[in-house]
């Protein structure tokens, strides 16, 4: 029997001689967990001045607090509904329109027979996923032009020449078109290497029970890629109002805000470039609590449906 | 397998590789157009109308301009520090990451991973983010281009995940033949994970060098712009030389469509080159970011 004291002591030493063997174990994870604290915990203990009126020579300590005034100024404002409008019609669109087509895609690739062939497809549709945002923006750019590529193939159709970027309408068509023309390739590989993983004898099977080519298809190929789509979708929604700011800034001018005019977009020019941190901060933390909410909510659904989640 | 083919099936064979063609096509027309467009005249690029498939006219006006432009030289000295000190910073400290937290010894470890993938769906956004920099006195300094891309929370994932499907008894024998942690690392576990290693290289290097959003909002010398940020300059905001001062300069007006061109030729060379070569790792990088735990 041993008294409470020299056991605490004996607990101690053990600890203390596990940290020494392992000190080399632990002098790896400082940087990496010093890096997450000061690279993601402090910016977000910093989301504190979307409740302040944030003064920077006052700091976080001194600047005076004013509880949710800045989330009130934008709802109140003019931009709040074009902003989420914006952000939501993107990202549903791109959602819509660019997460169906590499399941298609790779089911296409994944019928063709000659091997050259199918390398060859699949070699270049990666290739725009490593064409730069900014030269691609620069592309587009120059294909909208009145005497660009999409006015020529416009005009095919009998549409009047215009600076295509400069007209509201035209700036959603065009942002999504494109980033399906980046992405589809380079989004269609994740179901490839599923597919290549799915038993032959599958098929088979399938073929000895008088399947024909699209009963297989359907019975056996989309089966096998459920789960990874599901996963995917998942991962899609988690950044449905974070995504493709980069691109969104590149591309709109004032012209063009009313369609384009994004949440990120918006926290940028007001909360960068006007520098009202705290508006800016507070529209962010509005963004990502939605962001988190929206992941939460797929994940829950996909669990319960298809029995696939995150965690 | 033998198996005989209906009509039908030839009728959807034939589709499918015209449709598939169809799609190449659509994916190399924007680059072709552009390699085109930059050898062509000048002034018949300036008024050329709609599809490109061979040069409007010859000149290599172009690319005199833009190889003789001293701010594309140094946006490409720059984007190759980036990448260089960025991808070396991003692989020690993601794989010392990955190495502690797929160690059966660190205490922990189900915590502090929730705790670092929990960062990949919260942030604290642009303006704090911005904030730290600049409080940390970092803004305006190429610092500001490594740290805060220290490691790709994603990327760290990818490879615990990897890390920890290696058999435990190749560590346990090294360290019976007393290597510490770190010689495991970097002598063990980085050759058993080559192929990881190089996906994660590429990963990393592809980001650093399309990067240009933080260089935006972080670096105000134009001595320390990478090129992409040079490139928004002369592709987007119109200006050909990527030097506003000049931007009203004649030469340059009358070159500015063809200077376009060639600074986008210029600039995804390298991509273009390396493409072949690191093409074949694609499969295996998406694959290792598919398991799942």
């Amino acid at each position: 029997m041993s008294t409470p004291s020299a056991e605490r002591a004996r607990k101690r030493s053990r600890w203390k001689r596990r940290f020494y063997n392992n000190r080399y174990l632990y002098l790896m994870a400082f940087p990496v967990l010093a890096y997450y604290v000061i690279f993601h915990y402090i910016p977000m203990a910093g989301t504190i001045i979307a409740f302040q009126d944030y003064v920077p020579i006052k700091g976080f300590l001194r600047s005076s607090f004013v509880g949710f005034k800045h989330f009130i100024d934008f709802f109140n404002g003019p931009y709040a509904w074009r902003v989420i409008r914006n952000t939501l019609l993107l990202n549903v669109y791109d959602i819509v329109f660019g997460f169906p087509l590499p399941i298609l895609f790779a089911l296409l690739i994944n019928e063709l027979r000659g091997k050259a062939f199918k390398k060859t497809v699949q070699t270049i549709s990666y290739f725009p996923h490593f064409i730069s945002l900014v030269v691609m923006c620069g592309i587009i750019t120059d294909f909208s032009r009145t005497i660009g590529v999409f006015n020529s193939i416009a005009a095919l159709f009998g549409a009047e020449p215009t600076n295509l970027l400069t007209v509201k309408e035209y700036f959603r068509p065009i942002f999504i078109s494109t980033n399906i023309w980046k992405q589809l390739g380079w989004s269609s590989i994740i179901y490839l290497a599923t597919l290549s993983g799915v038993d032959p004898t599958l098929y088979e099977a399938a073929s000895m029970d008088g399947a024909n080519r699209f009963r297989k298809i359907l019975h056996v190929t989309l089966p096998a890629l459920v789960p990874v789509i599901a996963i995917q979708l998942i991962l899609r929604l988690g950044n449905i109002l974070s995504q493709g700011f980069e691109k969104v800034i590149l591309l709109y001018n004032p012209l063009t805000y009313e369609t384009a005019d994004v949440i990120t977009s918006h926290v940028y020019r007001r909360g960068l470039e006007e520098m009202n941190y705290s508006y800016g901060a507070a529209v962010g933390l509005f963004n990502s609590v939605v962001n988190v909410i929206v992941l939460i909510a797929a994940n829950t659904f996909s669990k319960r449906v298809v029995k696939q989640s995150l965690w | 397998m033998v198996e005989k083919r209906t009509a039908g099936d030839h009728i959807f064979d034939t589709f499918n590789v015209l449709l598939l063609s169809l799609f190449s096509i659509l994916f190399l027309y924007p680059m072709v157009h552009v390699v085109m467009a930059s050898f062509s005249e000048p002034r018949q690029i300036m008024n050329h109308v709609g599809i490109l498939l061979w040069p409007d006219g010859f000149s290599l006006e172009g690319y005199k301009v833009v190889l003789g432009n001293p701010n594309i030289l140094n946006g490409y000295l720059n984007t190759i520090f980036y990448v260089v000190a960025g991808t070396a910073l991003n692989i020690l400290l993601s794989s010392m990451g990955a190495y502690v937290l797929s160690s059966k010894e660190f205490p922990m470890k189900r915590t502090i991973s929730i705790a670092i993938v929990f960062t990949m769906y919260f942030s604290g956004g642009m303006i704090p983010n911005f904030l730290l920099v600049r409080g940390l006195g970092m803004y305006n300094s190429r610092l500001a281009m490594l740290l805060p891309a220290a490691i790709n929370t994603w990327n760290l994932i990818m490879m615990r995940t990897s890390f920890a499907a290696i058999p435990d008894s190749l560590a346990e024998s090294a360290r019976i033949d007393g290597a510490n942690d770190f010689t495991i690392l970097f002598r063990i576990i980085f050759p058993v994970a080559k192929a990881t290693i190089a996906v994660m290289v590429l990963f990393y290097a592809v980001g650093h060098w399309n990067s240009w959003f933080n260089a935006m909002i972080y670096l105000q010398d134009r001595e320390k712009y990478p090129l992409q940020l040079i490139l928004r300059e002369i592709l987007i905001s119109n200006s050909s030389s990527g030097n506003t001062v000049e931007a009203a300069d004649e030469i340059t007006n009358f070159l500015g469509q063809l200077i376009k061109y060639c600074t986008i030729v210029v600039s995804t060379l390298p991509v273009l080159c390396i493409y072949p070569f690191v093409q074949k790792y694609f499969m295996t990088g998406v694959m290792v970011g598919a398991i799942k735990e």
